[in-house]
């Protein structure tokens, strides 16, 4: 059920309707049943799955803490009888036992996803590989579909039973509760990946209906609505036309496909995630921005800040930290130290880190190489600028006011932004060698002349579509230029009744009107959907 | 106390802006059909009539460009009436049929055959302009279940805004004189044309692996026959003499078993050329597809004499409420076709 169709709108609405007309005490458990209906009509034979991840990672969860609970009163219980070595020995045994729960689980989970997303990709490259060395490769692909929103649950639930492992949240006692921790329905078509301790803290509370938050989280639907539907998918048609034929389409439009299609992915993702987030609050539910203005990013590294925060963050706190710290890496460390001198070998580590977690970056957007070099793309570019920090650090020491201009910090934000859209090609097309090809005939291009000579209107877009989309960027530019010094919604609401509603109704009717959607228009699910 | 007043004066003052302008521009951005692509605008124009019709014609542009209404009435006193629209799949003949039946019992209901080789909807236009202009009800409901093709989705014929909501890059001054009383375009249902094409080089038909009709079509057909035994009127088969699509014998052969079976007239008016009269240097305006009006009027006349003998429908001329009605339309026909023939440089003697 994709989120703009009519079976999401009268869902969602007869949803609402049902939450704050039942017991506040019933609207958790609704909102579970709602989950799994959602999750039916996505695809029955998908179930299986999410039950299966819902309940090892509940079980496991609950045996960790368990057992931590255990081993704590046992040394209180006992201590005075134990030595401190018979203490550290008992402690590392208990550990271990929770070490081999922790790593089960996480394997269990994490094997079900590599299997359903990522079998095929290996059994290609096995066969590539086999071919290459004169032999017949021809396994069997698996051909599994993948399960609506897998990659999205098995993080969040991997990053609850890490939580639980490490003690900074508690396990959930109520299966029940945890099931709709994982199948949340607005979010897990696309994120954001939820922490458990701060969503838990809104999700099961019950929640009177409040005129106001309800108003707010619905404004925010219809601009996920109006970003998606109105530029997403308008700017979608010429995407698609452009990338379709990478062999007619090259040169100067490749200019054209890395700013549309950042463009595009910008609407698309963050329309999602705002009707996901809109559609929480309009329930009383609060869950944390994915987003935060990221085309003004200054580098890239601020860029990853701002840029799908959730999954950053996610990777940095379970996959990053835990390397980091790892005894390989240390000793890694120790070895680089010594080969490569105090200095270097001191940042090799973190090389590798990064290195390691951009590849699972890339490997999470997709099964396929393209976007791991994507995620190595984004590894180097962020290194680079690492090393050359010191340098900038010189330059602004130097020069102290340059940094401080508007001009500077323009040029800043533009080349982070062109660096975004180059980076995105590799997202855009799927195959490294049409990439490849695309932007580096960016280099000789001869056909600059289509900015003129109306080839932009062969592309799929009429001029009106072109002035709907460059009035639905400057509104989006608008938007988060307002949004740096307070919330948009904050301003509306102090507005007399009779603006807030032009402006909502408004907005409902630009959707309406000027929505790339129904017949003659693909129906276009989220970009990040896949993911 | 007061505030809560407030509130629900607020939100009903809202809720009617809303209803009301949506309402506005559905009746904008609707299309008109009253230039140009002017057969959407058939099957609602029924509505307006006063229902007491001797025939009824059922099916696509082969019974609407082929025959005249006017002239069944001027030269036979049958009053009757043509219910089709532009591909007109059987499904939806059926639907419109059941639909007409609800508000009159004709003595006799003529279906062209022709259809029956489309048992699903080819194209979302077309459904469009056979289900848009009923009035709502079941018959309407079940058309629509019936036409939907993959894409399309039933709330968008509910609330036909949403599948209309980028017209309005398209919209011209008629679509705003037109917005809440559209006008006439069609004689009693018929379109007429009076310009000439002659009928040359007509397309056979390919060898077809199979040539059974489908029993989608048939299931249709078979509920068109039984609804019109139920109600007592007469069902007649007819397959136009449009010479494209090819007519396949083996087609024919089928209609006529089937009607041979079921007690049915048939009427293949591609073996009927000589009685006829139809020419199709001079009859037809677009090379043998469709009949211009000297050929409808051809046909019409033929038909005329068939129905009167063959079914003893009696010559209504006298009553004189009827005869003001068709007076009125007469007028509008004659109009109208001396409009065409100036439009097209033609002299009203050459047909």
């Amino acid at each position: 059920m994709l989120f703009t169709s009519y079976g999401f709108l009268a869902f969602a609405a007869v949803f609402l309707l049902l939450y704050y007309t039942v017991p506040k005490k019933l609207q958790w458990s609704l909102l579970l049943a709602a989950s799994y209906i959602f999750y039916f009509i996505a695809g029955p034979e998908f179930l299986p799955y999410i039950i299966a991840t819902t309940a090892t990672v509940f079980l496991s969860a609950l045996l960790i803490e368990r057992n931590a609970v255990k081993q704590s009163e046992f040394i209180k219980e006992h201590k005075e009888e134990l030595t401190k070595e018979q203490k550290k020995e008992y402690k590392d045994k208990q550990k271990r036992k929770r070490l081999t729960v922790f790593v089960l689980c996480l394997l269990a989970n994490l094997g079900i996803l590599a299997v359903v997303k990522y079998a095929d990709f290996f059994v290609s490259n096995i066969n590539g590989v086999v071919n290459a060395f004169g032999g017949e490769g021809n396994l069997s692909f698996i051909s599994l579909a993948v399960p609506l929103g897998i990659s999205f649950y098995t993080f969040q639930s991997i990053g609850y039973l890490t939580d639980v492992y490490r003690g900074t949240v508690k396990a959930e006692r109520n299966i029940f509760k945890f099931a709709l921790f994982v199948s949340f329905f607005p979010q897990l078509i696309q994120g954001p990946i939820g922490r458990y301790g701060a969503l838990s803290e809104t999700l099961y509370s019950p929640h009177k209906f409040d005129t106001k938050t309800v108003a707010y989280g619905l404004e925010r639907v219809l601009w996920g609505y109006f970003k998606k539907m109105v530029i997403a998918d308008r700017i979608l048609v010429a995407v698609s036309t452009m990338i379709k034929a990478p062999a007619e389409y090259n040169g100067a439009y490749s200019l054209l496909i890395m700013l549309f299609y950042t463009i595009q992915l910008y609407a698309d993702f963050t329309g999602g995630i705002d009707i996901t987030i809109g559609l929480a609050e309009a329930m009383g539910i609060k869950m944390s921005e994915n987003f935060i203005r990221p085309y003004f990013s200054k580098s890239l590294k601020e860029y990853w800040r701002r840029w799908h925060i959730s999954m950053c963050s996610w990777f940095r706190e379970y996959l990053f930290y835990p390397v980091s710290v790892s005894k390989p890496m240390q000793k890694i460390t120790k070895f680089s130290k010594k080969l490569l001198g105090e200095k270097v070998g001191k940042r090799f580590p973190l090389y590798i880190s990064t290195a390691i977690v951009w590849f699972a970056t890339g490997i999470w957007h997709g099964a396929s190489w393209n976007f791991i070099v994507w995620g190595m793309c984004n590894w180097i570019v962020l290194m680079v600028s690492e090393e050359f920090e010191p340098l900038y650090k010189k330059f602004h020491e130097k020069f102290p006011r340059v940094g401080k201009t508007f001009a500077y910090k323009l040029l800043c934000v533009g080349r982070t932004f062109a660096l975004v859209c180059a980076l995105n090609l590799f997202d855009c097309y799927r195959s490294i060698a049409d990439t490849g090809r695309v932007f580096f005939s960016l280099f000789y291009a001869k056909n600059w002349n289509i900015f003129v000579d109306g080839a932009l209107l062969e592309v799929g877009l009429t001029v009106t579509d072109y002035v709907i989309l460059a009035c639905g960027i400057a509104l989006m530019i608008i938007v988060s230029l307002l949004q740096r010094k307070e919330s948009v919604r904050d301003i509306i609401s102090r507005r007399p009744y009779p603006a807030r509603f032009v402006i909502w109704y408004g907005l409902f009717l630009i959707i309406l009107l000027m929505g790339a959607y129904g017949i003659g228009y693909d129906a276009s699910q989220f970009i990040y959907n896949q993911f | 106390m007061k505030t809560s007043a407030k509130k629900w004066i607020k939100f009903c003052v809202s809720a009617v802006i809303v209803v009301i302008t949506l309402w506005l521009l559905q009746c904008l951005l609707l299309p008109k059909y009253v230039a140009g692509t002017v057969e959407g605008a058939f099957i609602a124009e029924y509505y307006d009539e006063v229902k007491d019709h001797d025939v009824i014609f059922v099916g696509d542009c082969e019974v609407y460009e082929n025959f005249s209404p006017i002239v069944l009435w001027r030269d036979y006193g049958i009053n009757s009436y043509i219910r089709g629209s532009a591909e007109q799949y059987v499904f939806q003949s059926y639907y419109i049929l059941e639909d007409t039946l609800s508000y009159e019992t004709p003595d006799a209901v003529i279906f062209n055959i022709q259809s029956l080789c489309f048992p699903e909807s080819r194209n979302e236009a077309y459904n469009r302009m056979s289900i848009e202009g009923m009035k709502w009800s079941s018959s309407k409901v079940n058309s629509i279940f019936a036409s939907m093709r993959e894409e399309e989705r039933f709330l968008d014929y509910v609330f036909p805004i949403l599948r209309y909501h980028s017209r309005w890059e398209q919209l011209k001054s008629e679509d705003f004189e037109y917005m809440f009383k559209t006008k006439k375009v069609s004689h009693n249902g018929y379109y007429m044309r009076v310009d000439v094409r002659p009928a040359e080089n007509v397309p056979t038909g390919k060898p077809l692996a199979d040539y059974s009709f489908d029993s989608r079509s048939i299931k249709y057909l078979d509920m068109m026959r039984e609804l019109c035994a139920e109600k007592g009127v007469e069902l007649i088969l007819i397959k136009a003499p449009s010479l494209y699509p090819y007519w396949y014998e083996e087609w024919d052969l089928q209609i006529k078993d089937y009607a041979d079976k079921n007690e049915l007239k048939y009427i293949n008016f591609l073996e009927l050329t000589e009685e006829t009269g139809i020419n199709y240097n001079t009859d037809t305006y677009d090379a043998g597809l469709h009949m211009n009006l000297a050929g409808a009027e051809k046909l019409s006349r033929w038909l005329g004499e068939y129905l009167t003998t063959e079914l003893g429908l009696e010559d209504r001329r006298t009553e004189k409420e009827l005869a003001a009605r068709w007076e009125e339309k007469t007028a509008f026909y004659e109009a109208e076709k001396k409009y065409q023939y100036e439009l097209y440089g033609m002299n009203e003697k050459a047909d």
